[in-house]
């Protein structure tokens, strides 16, 4: 039977296109110190850290875990890293929280972080392979055809995405760290952004960002002697399936609604869309949250949209997604999965300031990576399971 | 090295060279290629045929693919999108559309370009044709098809449109 | 909260090559078939699969999603990967099931090291800002550490030859292993210098590796294997990567995971350390205070073939056939990463 854990700290980095007022150690330890402050311990206190990013091309250090061990004052402790493509920083954070569940290490200190401006990022996701055809469409390219898919499948009129957009980078501007910060956008002047891989616009696109996200995670023994507040981890899941094969469902993958499905199952939910408050999910793409919707089971196949457009998933809505702006608003790759689940996290601990669903009691953080393929996910709780 | 804002930056270019291996399980798909022809592969499990066959391999059994099979030339738009994003060292004009095309006899559809019509004709359905490069240009690779352009037949009317599959 | 016995009850390993023409995915998918027949086990019945190996090494950002090809991930599975060494993806597993999650785990691990500059890619661990620039080659840096060992009197390079000549002498017994050899010490000695103090029969040969291990907790691992290598302890420490910042003669990371997985509560009889260089191997024999009657890589160790980030795996691979073969009943396997043993992990596995 597994321990208990709680999250009792959360920090973040402020998100930028490029923070080139620090250096990679600089930025981790950025979120790293603000989340020892909200948790109230120091650095000395931790047992182990478990850390997660992206590509390593990004920044141009390999394992750069290993170097920044002295960054960490991880010297006697153990370090380790995870990478599973876009979904890391979920999975980083699964993982650090199986080392308490399992009994091994009572405070664990896990974090996502991707510096990409120091490298191209463009290259660096996409360095092209021999012997095959490169279209040089892009992570854009690759799913707008899928997009394009779910339009055509579920008659969704051609505004949703812009408005899931709007939504996104509104609700950015309640959140001091997200890396975008725009007011001023209307749906109308959302779709008058161009195309830039048909059917997904400009404003419909996430940015590339520097950031970093970190966690200190507790056993339920020294997280019930912690003072502050906590967000207990009722559940995990993670699922994973293959990129492409003959007659894979692309838009609402398999693997997504598995994911979820043994989440829900874990934490006991029979009905997600009435008990769940808050959702972070990973939404890179505007469409992806009407898809999600459906994928993790909250909205029936094909009526997602409905639910942008009606205004559920607005912060005044009956199922808020991504009140902190989301991925569409700040996007370091390797601290993006984590983004969600600490926001989560911060939901029902009630430290989301501005962004804040009054009363959130249980929240879900979604990551996923790869092409559609890698799911990680976590459901957490003011109160314990 | 520059200096600003009292901050040093050092640019450092890396460069690591490999090589890089098709593997055996691609050889007969690129000798095709450099034949002018479409070689797949088959699934000796699930008998789907897998063109390009990625590593060699059918992902759902986890089994080599066994047996050649000759597939297209024509194929199908399944799904597609304009690209209007200018790419570092971009060659092609811009909105040009890239597509999955299933290729007659395949089972998975293959990524390229869609060239001589407009952005806008292009449709989920649309039947399409290889254009090839002169063959001097020719190597064991995809690129000897400079772009697929529409043949003119009527559409086929595809499945549930899946998205990419 | 009391840990699962949890045991590893089946290896496989691909016997070693250079320059592979071969994918990552062709050469995994076979392995781990091998191992599931060996094991006697289906696909559907491995709870979690876990994943070693490294972006930079293989020239592709997001490489080990293809290897999800080699896996069968349909129906979708729990699967995870660490940008590290497989013996890392084994620790992740065997937490997993300590969890309760699941009760089975299938790990794999591997690098094509002789597709790229290894020594380059490696040293791009280092300090992007300070030391990266200088362009220090991995295997320059451990010549760094094997100089001040000789000076400090910690190893000799008659040591250092006698490890060589004795790994390349067991290497001969091991159908996985690349460098095999026959050579004597002294004829060792008299070959020269290609980084001074190393020779050439100090670093370990790189090649294009993979491997798999199966994980499984109590009654479930006593149905998959006659004698499964049930692990006692497992721990993984990390010291400073600064140069000159901790001593370069110890590794006291090892030495505390060493202790942590409790190395010391009995003799061992068999230790396959993950030792890149020869002076490695003693300085890691220092730290663990293994005896002399501790007998060191009967496989020959990752010196005689380092799969990059499967090396590792591959040593827990070794040590638990040798439980299983009954010729041992106390093992020891260790996985090292970063520069000058920076990085170790230390399991120790009984037989029953």
């Amino acid at each position: 039977m597994a321990e208990l854990c709680a999250v009792v700290g959360v920090g973040q980095t402020k998100h930028a296109a490029c923070r080139a007022d620090v250096s990679i150690a600089g930025l981790v330890r950025e979120a790293v110190d603000r989340a020892l402050a909200d948790a109230n311990i120091t650095i000395a206190d931790v047992d182990a850290i478990v850390i997660g990013k992206a590509p390593d091309s990004l920044e141009g250090v390999a394992m750069p875990e290993l170097w920044l061990a002295d960054a960490l004052a991880a010297h006697g402790k153990p370090v380790f890293r995870v990478h599973t493509a876009g979904s890391v920083g979920g999975s980083t954070a699964i993982v650090a929280a199986q080392h308490v569940m399992a009994g091994i290490h009572g405070t664990v200190l896990t974090i996502g972080f991707e510096k990409q401006s120091d490298g191209n990022a463009m290259w660096a996701l996409s360095v092209p392979i021999p012997f095959g055809m490169p279209v040089h469409a892009g992570a854009g390219g690759y799913f707008s055809p899928i997009v394009r898919g779910y339009i055509g499948r579920s008659g969704a009129p051609k505004h949703i995405g812009a408005m899931v957009a709007v939504k996104d980078r509104t609700n950015a501007c309640k959140n001091p760290y997200a890396h975008l910060h725009e007011p001023d956008w209307t749906l109308e002047k959302a779709l008058e952004t161009p195309m830039l891989w048909d059917p997904i616009r400009f404003i419909e696109t996430c940015p590339s960002s520097d950031g970093a996200m970190a966690l200190v995670l507790m056993s339920e023994e020294r997280a019930d002697k912690h003072a502050g507040r906590k967000a207990w981890v009722h559940a995990t899941a993670m699922r994973s399936e293959p990129t492409a094969f003959a007659g894979r469902e692309q838009v609402s993958p398999v693997a997504g609604e598995m994911c979820a499905a043994d989440l829900w199952r874990k934490a006991g939910i029979k009905n997600p869309a009435e008990e769940i408050d808050v959702v972070e999910m990973y939404v890179p793409f505007a469409w992806f949250e009407p898809m999600w919707l459906e994928n993790l089971g909250f909205a029936p196949r094909n009526e997602g949209w409905r639910w942008v457009e009606d205004g559920v998933t607005e912060m005044g809505g009956s199922l808020p997604v991504n009140p902190s702006g989301g991925v569409l608003s700040s996007n370091p790759i390797g601290a993006s999965g984590m983004l969600r689940f600490g926001e989560a996290a911060m939901q029902v601990m009630g430290k989301a300031g501005e962004h804040q669903i009054d009363g959130a009691k249980k929240a879900v953080g979604h990551a996923y990576g790869g092409g559609s393929q890698f799911f990680a996910m976590w459901l957490v709780s003011s109160t314990k399971p | 090295m520059s200096e600003a804002d009292g901050l040093v930056r050092l640019r450092q270019p890396i460069g690591v060279t490999y090589n890089w291996s098709a593997g055996p399980n691609a050889t007969s798909h690129l000798a095709g290629l450099m034949a002018g022809k479409f070689i797949g592969k088959r699934c000796p499990s699930c008998t789907l045929v897998y063109f390009p066959p990625r590593n060699g391999v059918c992902p759902k059994c986890a089994k080599i693919l066994a047996g050649d099979v000759e597939v297209g030339p024509k194929g199908t738009i399944t799904t597609f999108c304009i690209v209007n994003v200018p790419f570092l060292g971009q060659k092609i004009k811009l909105p040009y559309v890239a597509a999955q095309i299933l290729l007659d006899g395949a089972d998975i559809s293959m990524q390229h370009l869609i060239q001589e019509c407009e952005a806008e004709d292009v449709r989920i359905g649309m039947r399409v044709e290889p254009v090839w490069k002169d063959k001097s240009e020719w190597g064991p690779s995809l690129e000897n098809i400079q772009h697929f352009r529409p043949t003119g037949e009527p559409d086929r009317v595809m499945g549930s449109e899946s998205g990419a599959s | 909260m009391a840990l699962r016995d949890i045991a590893i009850v089946g290896t496989a390993q691909r016997p070693s090559e250079v320059n592979s023409t071969f994918t990552s995915v062709e050469i995994l998918l076979p392995v781990i078939q091998q191992l599931l027949d060996k094991v006697g086990i289906e696909r559907s019945e491995i709870g979690f699969w876990c994943h070693g190996s490294c972006d930079y090494m293989s020239g592709q950002p997001f490489s080990f999603v293809s290897a999800v090809d080699a896996i069968g991930a349909w129906p979708p599975i729990i699967e995870s990967h660490v940008e590290a060494d497989g013996a890392l993806a084994l620790y992740e597993a065997w937490v997993k099931i300590q969890t309760g999650e699941v009760d089975v785990a299938l790990v794999f691990s591997n690098g094509k090291t002789t597709s790229g500059p290894i020594d380059q890619i490696l040293s791009l661990q280092t300090d992007p800002y300070m030391v990266a620039p200088l362009k220090p080659g991995f295997d320059a840096l451990a010549a760094l550490q094997a100089r001040a060992c000789l000076e400090a009197g910690v190893v000799t390079e008659r040591q250092m030859a006698e490890v060589a000549a004795r790994s390349r002498r067991d290497a001969r017994n091991n159908a996985v292993a690349f460098t095999k050899g026959n050579e004597s010490v002294d004829e060792l000695l008299a070959m020269p210098y290609t980084l001074n103090p190393l020779r050439a029969h100090d670093c370990a040969t790189p090649v294009d590796g993979c491997n798999a291990v199966v994980l499984a907790a109590g009654d479930v691992a006593r149905r998959l294997a006659e004698r499964p290598a049930w692990i006692r302890g497992i721990d993984h420490r990390i010291d400073t990567q600064r140069l000159g910042a901790r001593s370069m003669i110890e590794s006291s990371s090892a030495a505390i995971a060493a202790q942590k997985a409790g190395v010391a509560k009995d003799r061992i009889d068999v230790a396959e350390l993950h030792a890149p260089y020869t002076h490695q191997e003693l300085l890691l024999r220092n730290a663990m205070g293994l005896s002399e009657s501790t007998h060191i890589n009967p496989s020959g160790g990752a010196l005689v073939a380092n799969p990059a980030m499967a090396a590792g795996l591959a040593r827990f691979a070794e040590a638990a056939e040798s439980i299983f073969a009954g010729s041992a009943d106390r093992v020891l396997a260790h996985c090292t990463s970063g520069p000058m043993l920076q990085q170790n992990l230390v399991c120790v596995m009984e037989g029953e």
